[in-house]
């Protein structure tokens, strides 16, 4: 299966912040020793690096529906990344203290896109709020956009400084990741982690540059810079709210997406290492 | 369901790359299947790249890291088309990061309050208005 090989090594590596780096030992998959490897987790993939100092990563890990379990294993402060997915390869990692188990353990459970846009979505509904609320001071109605199935209280009057949770399970879902998010059926469509394996290994060289992007031609602003936060930002405008469309549906189970990724790649990567120890 | 959709997709890097393919958006990932097979032909990552408007029925994906090389899909429809580009464009992670900053950072504005304190997750990376993890000690 192809992919955008380059231009996702070129995400691995850009200017935006990673949301987390750090040595690990990752167990291979061929070779069952653990191999100490350098991570750049950044949105919801997994990079790994043979050395810091790489400039292309050797694989990438799709965390999309995974979870991360503590596991047994000869090896201290070991920890796992696994798929619903009965086929799935497990990754099975290992960090060098507590601390960093833990810390990478949390970082990765919450990595993956929905439960991002999990909490998007709950900012983007109290932000709402607090809009409707000042607009009903001044007496207008704003043309609303009601989340699915999240009850309001249309208070005209005033609006509560400090927001109360509208559920319990949303609250849950957020504090606790992404594991636990599965269970807000309301809210969102959760992919079904139906993938064989969610991992991809390099085989090309690829040049990476910096790159800064410009909104489409329909009007939307939208800025593929990844660097910092607020300054000179444009708000985005309020996503509108599709009941029923079924953009961010599961891969349909037997389709399993993901799991060609790693296939495809697996091969390659093969190959390329008999060749490699053929010629030195 | 109503967003897999056919759709035509044009590598113009290899100008005689001209194929009707079932696409499907999960997530941040666009993957696109030869009609009669149940496994994805390819897929593209949806980070760092620009979606831009052709003509009335068609847009592009241009990848930042390699400009002169662009995604065209030509669609049935203006309005499916126009869908397509808005879908897109949010199935970014970075552009949700983004809409989750700016949320945070008028939220607090408008109540002084930071939204995510309840919920105990205001110190998570992914979140920071800043790139703190530049300045942060690398992790040993």
């Amino acid at each position: 299966m192809k992919l955008n090989e380059r231009s996702v090594a070129h995400y691995a590596t850009c200017d935006s912040p990673p949301d987390k780096t750090g040595f690990l030992f990752k167990k291979g998959e061929r070779n069952t020793a653990y191999h100490r490897r350098w991570l750049i987790l950044k949105g919801n993939m997994l990079f790994y690096f043979e050395e810091r100092e790489s400039r292309e990563p050797i694989g990438v890990i799709v965390l999309e529906g995974c979870t991360v379990e503590l596991c047994e294993s000869a090896e201290e402060f070991a920890f796992a990344i696994k798929f619903d997915c009965a086929k799935a390869r497990v990754y099975k990692m290992a960090a060098e203290n507590q601390a960093a188990m833990e810390s990478w353990v949390k970082a990765l459970s919450r990595a993956s896109f929905d439960y991002m846009r999990l909490v998007v979505r709950e900012l983007e509904r109290q932000l709402e709020e607090i809009q409707e609320g000042a607009a009903g001071l001044q007496g207008r109605s704003k043309s609303s956009k009601k989340a699915g199935g999240v009850a309001r209280s249309k208070s005209g009057a005033s609006f509560s400084a400090s927001h109360v949770p509208s559920t319990q399970v949303t609250g849950a879902a957020l504090a606790q990741g992404s594991a636990h998010a599965r269970s807000l059926q309301e809210e969102v469509q959760l992919p079904s982690g139906t993938s064989k394996e969610n991992g991809v290994a390099w085989s090309k060289p690829s040049a990476l540059v910096n790159g800064f992007g410009e909104g489409p031609h329909s009007g939307v602003q939208w800025e593929g810079n990844g660097n910092g936060g607020g300054d000179g930002f444009r708000p985005p405008p309020v996503p509108p709210r599709r009941r029923g469309a079924s953009l961010e549906s599961p891969v349909s189970p037997g389709t399993g997406c993901f799991s060609k990724l790693h296939d495809w790649y697996g091969k390659e990567v093969a190959e390329l290492r008999v060749e490699w120890l053929q010629s030195h | 369901s109503e967003w897999d959709h056919y759709i035509i997709i044009t590598d113009v890097h290899n100008s005689k790359l001209v194929k009707r393919r079932l696409v499907k958006l999960v997530v941040n990932f666009l993957f696109y299947f030869r009609t009669d097979e149940e496994e994805p032909q390819g897929a593209l990552l949806l980070e760092q790249c620009r979606v831009e408007r052709e003509d009335s029925l068609a847009f592009s994906i241009t990848f930042l890291d390699e400009a002169e090389r662009k995604y065209l899909f030509e669609c049935d429809s203006q309005e499916q088309c126009q869908e397509w580009i808005d879908s897109i464009i949010k199935a970014s992670y970075e552009f949700m990061r983004k809409n989750l900053i700016f949320y945070r950072t008028e939220i607090h504005r408008l109540t002084g309050k930071d939204p995510l304190e309840q919920y105990g997750i205001e110190d998570e990376t992914r979140f920071q208005v800043t790139s703190g993890l530049q300045l942060m000690p690398k992790d040993i």
